[in-house]
């Protein structure tokens, strides 16, 4: 069994976009809801495309905007400009 | 030709690897005197790369719209009385322990990430270090003018930095933060980046704030979320930090490995008191300690630690004890708190029926046999005007500082207890843990300032409790004592009071 990888998000405006994003692009991900946050896991691998939270909040969505909605993770990180990539080795 | 827009990694490359230069007039080893002095071997620091390509010009645009956001909520909550959305005056506690215990600690770590971020000798750290360093004064800063608005309502938190320098259970976060910054810089980095930040941070402010969220404090959860969006930054910055090294050099990875061993058990033990927040100042309960150590250490904990076995490192030594502890250390910290409620700032109180209900809900296996009946023996003496209070001074852990107070893992009816001896001297320790953290480095344990030894030598304003509580800058009989005939309490009641409409005269009903 992978191991599971792990994002918590805030529940905001942009927060819940890019969790719907992740659900969507991510068909083994799994949502937990707790009051003022949403935490998904996937074994293995979780990536948020920009194109999908893009679309989602109705205009252009940057990989970097994360920073203003996450508030924890668990796995390593890969980012680039259309793409933020959770993964273990 | 238009100029193409360069990508996220080679604008990343350039202002970090692009900005370093080779020193040819000074000597490596003058530069950075701390580099080498741990044992850590590095060959290529070019070969560290951050996984988040957080340049300094993203950076400030992130920051500050994440400022904006924070200081709307505070003027919002200033103009809206703010403090009386919250369910009950007593949760207000969790957030005078946050001011007077963490909120220091961030101003530590903003003074410490300033030195890494000068004496690392590879770039891409370097700029790291230098984020999370105005980072940590941000958080600071944050915390500091986001919980003024409540201590213009409430007791307990009027001089919390000359309080974090003296209480007794402050000397527990404010020793652990000693102990990281008097290390070597790679050893601060696995402690705080990694063991604290990476390991066990959630445990403090995940479950913490979203139990802010549900007790109405918007403050809190704002300046919370608002810090934990840089925490997942730091927490990256840990895990890969500790990869660089463990993959530089196979000579680094027995000393990384004891660092992890002492940093898990130090800051576990620090989390003891987050497992107390969490399971008794919250009057609307978002998890329990146990399931909180459940999701963000075993479950997440688990899949970290097999993801570094590839390089020989394996859990953290006595991972096995906090797990199979679980059921006891939140428990046992109340009590320590209950005991010595005089001479706290913060209150405790009678663990009412619904809670009891919850607590032995969430904790099947140790609270109605071990906790619940000393509860109701406190209460009834309570009822009976003679509410348990210790005048004895208890005895303090060497090493976490913590009153000795924890039971032995496989039984829950014998405190824990261990002794070394170091020059002659005994020194006494809560743990198998702390025991071998005290042994490992005795002349650095055995300095410990230990507030129960600075009373008993005279060295905190006195003999007596009020001479003590006045050197402390507790406000007596207001800040310290139970809820219950609290200054807070009535104040509290008074405005809830205040909320009911006044009853119908019979008139008006017909």
């Amino acid at each position: 069994m992978s191991r599971p990888v792990s994002i918590t998000l805030q529940n905001s405006q942009d927060g819940i976009a890019i969790a719907n994003a992740i659900l969507a692009d991510n068909p083994e991900a799994q949502r937990k809801s707790f009051p003022a946050m949403t935490k998904i896991d996937c074994p293995g691998r979780l990536s948020i495309l920009a194109d999908s939270v893009s679309e989602r909040l109705g205009r252009e969505w940057d990989p970097q905007e994360i920073h203003m909605s996450v508030i924890s993770l668990s796995g390593s990180v890969d980012e680039d400009d259309g793409s933020f990539t959770l993964f273990w080795r | 030709m238009v100029a193409r827009k360069l990508s996220l990694k080679q604008k990343y490359g350039h202002f970090t690897r692009g900005l370093d230069w080779e020193p040819s007039y000074q000597k490596q080893e003058d530069i950075f005197p701390f580099a080498t002095y741990e044992g850590i071997k590095i060959h290529d620091w070019n070969a560290w790369e951050d996984p988040f390509k957080l340049t300094m010009d993203a950076y400030w645009k992130f920051q500050a719209e994440k400022e904006r956001k924070l200081y709307a909520v505070i003027d919002s909550m200033a103009q809206n009385n703010g403090q009386l959305g919250i369910t009950d005056a007593r949760y207000l506690n969790a957030v005078k322990i946050f001011i007077q215990g963490v909120t220091p600690l961030e101003y530590q770590a903003h003074r410490h990430f300033a030195h890494l971020a000068r004496h690392l000798p590879g770039a891409g750290l370097r700029v790291a270090a230098q984020m999370q360093s105005i980072d940590e004064l941000r958080h600071c800063q944050t915390q500091i003018h986001t919980i003024s608005h409540y201590n213009k309502f409430f007791d307990g938190i009027h001089d919390f930095t000359h309080m974090h320098d003296r209480l007794w259970y402050l000397s527990v976060p404010k020793s652990f933060f000693d102990d990281a910054t008097s290390a070597g810089p790679f050893e601060f980095l696995t402690a705080i980046s990694f063991a604290f930040e990476y390991v066990l941070t959630n445990l403090l402010f995940v479950p913490f704030m979203s139990g802010a969220a549900y007790n109405g404090d918007m403050a809190t959860v704002t300046f919370g979320f608002s810090a934990q969006s840089d925490e997942s930054r730091h927490m990256t910055l840990g895990l890969e930090a500790v990869r660089f090294l463990l993959e530089q050099d196979e000579a680094n990875v027995p000393i990384v490995q004891g660092w992890i061993d002492k940093w898990f058990w130090r800051g576990y033990r620090l989390l003891s008191l987050v497992g107390m927040m969490m399971d008794y100042m919250l009057p609307k309960k978002v998890m329990s300690w146990s399931e909180a150590w459940e999701t963000y250490y075993e479950e997440a904990g688990g899949a970290l630690f097999a993801d570094l076995a590839r390089y020989g490192i394996r859990e953290p030594k006595y991972a096995d004890v906090a797990k199979a502890e679980k059921g006891h250390v939140s428990h046992q910290v109340w009590s320590i708190f209950y005991n010595y409620a005089q001479a706290a700032a913060v209150h405790t109180w009678d663990v009412d029926d619904q809670h009891l209900d919850w607590l032995r809900e969430k904790y099947p296996e140790t609270f109605a046999q071990h906790y619940e009946p000393r509860y109701r023996a406190w209460r009834e003496q309570a009822e009976a005007g003679k509410r348990f209070y210790n005048d004895g001074l208890p005895q303090l852990c060497q090493v976490c500082q913590i009153p000795m107070a924890f039971t032995e893992v496989d039984d829950p009816g014998t405190i824990s207890f261990r002794v070394s001896e170091h020059q002659g001297e005994k020194y006494h320790t809560c743990s198998d843990g702390c025991r071998d953290i005290f042994e490992h480095e005795p002349e650095k344990y055995v300095q410990a300032w230990l507030p129960v030894h600075q009373i008993f030598q005279g060295n905190c304003g006195g003999a007596t409790l009020p001479e003590v509580l006045d050197w402390y800058h507790i406000n007596q009989g207001a800040d310290n004592f139970d809820y219950a005939g609290s200054p807070e309490e009535e104040q509290w009641n008074a405005w809830m009071e205040g909320r009911r409409p006044a009853a119908f005269p019979a008139a008006a009903a017909e």
